[in-house]
């Protein structure tokens, strides 16, 4: 496995726990309106649930800017890449 | 030590199987109330709380019964989001005996919501109704220098609270929960800003004096959020980013720690506080085994930092009974060697009126803490056990899970504080009775009558997965080896002590058949416990030595070692084994330790000694719930075994 297909694998155990939904698959080009339940509260609960797992803070400005799962799944992998 | 706080650090960890077990009670909700009591008393995370929230609620609405939770109904009034609360609180709130349902307000509402008798917050039925302002929440002015302003400005403040805390109780019968507030860790001057009036940091202190007074008047409770964000750190529970993402009033990381705090005093208004600490005694309130270590032994001393570590649990213990709670004992001891430290040992700070009920024996301790319970005419609901062995607390939680047991730290430093962070003994109010209520349970350090053995011991022994290593006698093991010959008192039915150098001859000795074991289960790995010599007299095993750690009695393990023993003699053509009992100040516990195992007796001298013999051929002993590992021993004689049932790896 490389390393984003190892970050995309633990961020898809965090997403379907996060949502309860066991059958979801996550894709680059994913957003938020195209999954269920994936509201502004279970934003805030998947942003919190990461910083945790991967064990880094992310800053106001990036997540603003993240667009889709690709864009967070990079930002993870720069951030872990430093630490 | 922040995370222990907020990881809930003295509660066991969630099962692995978490999702599954909620699901489960969906699927067979007979006793819901208890499985989910069960769940919610592990330390469950944000997401985590979520889900059995959720299964709450399904039960809720396919009108599942609850119980033996307490139906409680909450408003929550507040100026920061509190969409994450309800399901935090309600998952928290089944670790406190609560089936808990939460109303909250609209964002920001707060005193249109107080003054108005036919808002949400006022027409819903609420037991309590929770004001969670933090500090952008109230009418806070800051005037650095002007004594005069600052005054205004507190007052100010003070009189918003009282009149959204009276709007409500005007409009409903709700018990108000007045918040104080956290300070911004911004600073103005710096430390000049403590000192000068109308500093943020000024004011926001004389609030908070000012609200804990406020809180005092009928119908109104505090909730002491200033002293819970300085316990984990004002740096760490304020998050500006996440205020301005989503008007989070605290870093979501405390969520879990916020809504314990909250539920803890929403159990003490409903009267689920606890009321009796039971206390384990070696290396609980001392360090050391009184049994083997004696009275100069143990650590209790001061200038002796391991027994400044365990005073400060028993200074904790003792003004916790100075404010009410009853203390017990229950421990694996001979009585009068449990007692001795506490009649003879200058430096405790406990002694023997301190407590209620005085349980040592051998018993195992769910029972004990029955008898307590009804000695006491106490619930068990009240009860918090402190142990620092993994085995006894996991086994109380097990037969009795109304009991909270709470997960001590590896450091006995800290056995005072995490029994306080874990928040038992929560109260809303202090009266002159609840000053007496430790003197109506007699502090006579009786004993209680047991009435059995606890049911289930064997479940629970099994579900611990033991592994029990059997391994001669050899050149790595041979200091602990020593150790444990010089060292024990109570489980040695010989107590002969052997020098290292005498050992090394031991282990080399072909009329010697040597055992030293090991015992490890899914709580961790207990080490070497136990250690045999036999001594071969022609076709017999005289057993010279037989020891073994009371950290293990109980489990098997003897039972398992004398299987043992039996296979090594028949494979030997030994006829018979050869046990001796020779007593000592210490060790009673062993004195039927033959007879329990079907040797027969064969003398008895005047000194109290006796000899037993039990014969290979007819021998026969269950086997204890444990799996058998071999080590160092000649591969022939692991292939000749064939009469052992029990698998091996």
């Amino acid at each position: 496995m490389t390393k984003e297909e190892q970050t995309l694998d633990t961020l898809t155990g965090i997403f379907r726990d996060v949502l309860d939904d066991d059958e979801l698959v996550l894709k680059r080009e994913l957003t938020a309106k195209d999954v269920d339940g994936w509201d502004s509260l279970t934003h805030i609960r998947l942003l919190v649930t990461i910083e945790r797992k991967f064990n880094i803070k992310f800053t106001l400005p990036e997540v603003r800017e993240l667009k889709n799962i690709g864009e967070l799944t990079d930002l993870i992998q720069a951030r872990t890449a430093l630490s | 030590m922040s995370s222990f706080y907020s990881e809930l650090g003295w509660l066991p960890r969630p099962p692995a199987d978490f999702n599954p077990q909620c699901r489960s009670i969906l699927d067979q909700p007979e006793d819901a109330g208890e499985q989910i009591r069960r769940l919610a008393s592990t330390a469950l995370d944000e997401n985590q709380l979520v889900r059995l929230s959720r299964t709450i609620q399904k039960l809720r609405t396919s009108n599942h019964t609850l119980a033996p939770l307490t139906p409680y109904r909450l408003a929550i009034l507040s100026n920061a989001t509190t969409d994450f609360l309800p399901a935090a609180l309600s998952g928290t709130a089944a670790r406190h005996g609560l089936a808990l349902e939460c109303i909250s307000a609209g964002y920001g509402q707060v005193m249109q919501e107080s003054l108005n008798p036919e808002s949400a917050i006022n027409t819903a039925g609420a037991n309590a109704v929770l004001i969670a302002l933090d500090w952008r929440g109230l009418p806070l002015r800051f005037s650095p220098g002007n004594a005069t302003e600052a005054d205004a400005a507190v007052n100010e403040a003070l009189r918003y609270l009282d009149a959204v805390t009276n709007g409500i109780q005007r409009n409903s019968s709700s018990i108000c929960i007045l918040q104080t507030i956290a300070a911004p860790p911004e600073r103005l001057f710096g430390s000049l800003d403590r000192a000068l009036p109308g500093t943020p940091r000024r004011v926001v202190d004389d609030v908070n004096r000012g609200i804990a007074e406020l809180a005092q008047s009928s119908g109104r409770t505090l909730l002491d959020v200033a002293g819970l964000a300085e316990t984990v750190g004002l740096a760490n529970w304020h998050s500006a980013s996440e205020w301005n993402l989503s008007k989070i009033p605290f870093a979501q990381m405390f969520l879990p720690l916020y809504a314990d705090h909250v539920c803890r005093l929403l159990g003490a208004l409903s009267g689920k506080s606890r009321r009796c600490l039971v206390l384990d005694l070696d290396n609980t309130l001392w360090g050391g085994v009184i049994g083997d270590d004696g009275l100069k032994g143990i650590h209790v001393s001061q200038g002796d930092p391991l027994g400044e570590a365990h005073l400060d649990l028993q200074r904790y213990a003792l003004s916790l009974r100075e404010r009410g709670v009853v203390l017990a004992v229950s421990s694996k001891n001979e009585d009068a060697v449990a007692r001795l430290p506490f009649r003879e040992h200058a430096d405790m700070i406990l002694r023997e009126e301190h407590f209620a009920v005085f349980q040592a024996n051998w018993t195992d301790k769910a029972a004990n803490i029955r008898a307590i319970a009804e000695e006491l005419s106490l619930g068990l609901d009240s009860f918090v056990f402190v142990d620092d062995n993994p085995f006894e607390r996991e086994l109380v939680r097990q037969a009795l899970s109304q009991v909270a047991v709470p997960e001590m730290p590896a450091d006995p430093s800290l056995y005072a504080t995490a029994l306080s962070a874990a928040g038992y003994f929560e109260a809303a109010t202090f009266s002159a009775e609840d000053l007496r209520r430790a003197s109506y349970y007699e502090g006579n350090a009786r004993r209680a009558v047991l009435q059995q053995q606890s049911g289930g011991i064997q479940e629970y022994l099994a579900s611990l997965q033991m592994e029990i290593v059997f391994q001669p006698f050899d050149e790595t093991g041979r200091a602990r080896i020593t150790q444990l010959i010089s060292k024990s008192n109570q489980f040695n039915l010989t107590t002969r002590r052997y020098t290292e150098a005498e050992v090394a001859r031991i282990e080399t000795d072909p009329d010697c058949f040597t055992l030293q074991i090991r015992l490890s289960d899914t709580l961790g790995d207990n080490g070497m416990i136990s250690v045999i010599v036999c001594r071969s007299k022609e076709d017999l095993w005289d057993i010279d030595t037989w020891l073994m750690s009371c950290r293990v009695l109980g489990r098997g393990v003897e039972q398992a070692v004398l299987r043992e023993l039996l296979q090594r003699a028949r494979e030997r053509n030994i006829r018979a084994l050869i046990g001796t009992y020779r007593p000592t100040d210490r060790n009673k516990l062993v004195e039927q330790h033959y007879s329990k195992l079907g040797f027969s007796l064969e003398s008895e001298c005047p000194d109290g000694s006796t000899t037993w013999l039990l014969d290979v051929a007819t021998a026969q002993v269950e086997a204890p719930p444990m799996t058998v590992r071999y080590v160092g021993f000649a591969a022939d004689s692991v292939s000749t075994n064939s009469i052992n049932p029990t698998s091996r790896k």
